[in-house]
């Protein structure tokens, strides 16, 4: 739900990275906290078990320029994949302006993705909400992995809708920051076309 | 035009911001902010906090969300006040407008009984504004003429520059 102060002269954007558990959210995450300049993020908020799975979410705010007087803010959220935490999901869906789904190559976790993306549907319609609705893009990550399914095989399955897709190698980098642009730019659309 | 989930305008802003620092100053608390519900920081009176207020704001949400599912878990229809007792700094959370959370973050210098009962007050007050904000937002069209393409524009340039390997 983005929100506009006209006081402080902000505008905020909530950016949601969704997909199976393991499928590299918080690695996308965690790549563009290292790359952009300090000057422009936040803390790097992390609530994970023992083991690095994310619990709650991760957060991560950053700050483009301001343009004429508006400072803008994205702030990206990872839900936690795996099946039992959808409460948690479900929570962090609330108010969201764009989507990524991160999804996982590997042929091994080819129900997973499906059975996210269909839980994403499902979220989203509690909030009265469609992919048609939300700017949303599809990241196809770990594509260095032995035994990965063909990107027109995940796109048909995944994405027959044909929203923005890209190829992604996210503990390099690879598509990384091609996926946060293309659903940044589709936020901003939106909010100058209403 | 731009049509955003909500907006607040400047006089909107003023009329919170003085029931907020009414509120710190009755209740002898250190910080007063005001959160919506998706984690977005909307106002934030009295002393500066040192940590980051973006990441508090989203946690605060968190915080009050999940509290409100373990409030539906168990038969209530959610918890409109959270209280975080520590052994110097505490907080005091609370509902206001369905949307927004009142936070309040206090030390010895003030009690709970104090807080809670300013609190209370302020609640009353932070409504009616916030009401009037909604209602206004839902009736008034908003014609927001500086967020045109030219705007889209410029600032998907800085997304280029930022965003960058």
């Amino acid at each position: 739900m983005s929100l506009i102060n006209y006081s402080s002269r902000e505008i905020n954007c909530k950016i949601v990275y969704y997909g199976p558990g393991l499928c590299g959210k918080t690695t996308n995450i965690q790549y563009v906290y290292n790359k952009v300049d300090p000057s422009t993020k936040g803390k790097l908020i992390t609530l994970a078990t023992e083991m690095d799975r994310t619990l709650f979410f991760d957060f991560l705010p950053l700050e483009l320029g301001t343009v004429k007087g508006f400072k803008t803010r994205f702030h990206l959220y990872t839900v936690p994949g795996q099946v039992y935490y959808d409460a948690s999901r479900k929570l962090i869906l609330r108010g969201v302006d764009g989507i990524v789904f991160v999804a996982d190559s590997q042929s091994a976790r080819y129900d997973a993705n499906i059975e996210s993306l269909y839980n994403l549907h499902e979220n989203l319609e509690e909030y009265k909400l469609n992919l048609q609705d939300v700017p949303f893009v599809v990241q196809y990550n770990k594509r260095d992995m032995e035994d990965v399914i063909a990107l027109e095989e995940l796109e048909q399955e995944l994405n027959p809708e044909k929203f923005p897709s890209f190829p992604a190698v996210a503990v390099r980098g690879d598509g990384v920051f091609d996926t946060l642009k293309c659903v940044a730019k589709g936020v901003l659309k939106k909010l100058s076309q209403h | 035009m731009v049509r955003a989930d909500w907006t607040i305008y400047e006089e909107d802003y003023w009329a919170i911001n003085s029931v907020l620092k009414e509120l710190i100053d009755n209740s002898n608390s250190t910080s007063v902010l005001l959160i919506d519900k998706t984690g977005q920081l909307i106002a934030s009176v009295g002393m500066e906090p040192e940590f980051d207020l973006m990441s508090f704001a989203s946690l605060c949400a968190a915080d009050f969300e999940a509290n409100a599912q373990l409030a539906t878990l168990i038969g209530e229809r959610d918890f409109s006040t959270l209280y975080h007792q520590g052994v110097d700094e505490s907080m005091y959370l609370s509902r206001v407008a369905q949307h927004i959370i009142l936070v309040v973050l206090f030390n010895k210098r003030t009690t709970l009984g104090l807080v809670r009962l300013r609190v209370k007050k302020a609640v009353d007050s932070l409504d009616t504004v916030l009401n009037r904000l909604f209602n206004k937002l839902e009736y008034e069209n908003e014609d927001l003429k500086q967020f045109d393409s030219t705007f889209a524009d410029e600032l998907n340039k800085e997304i280029d520059s930022l965003f960058k390997d």
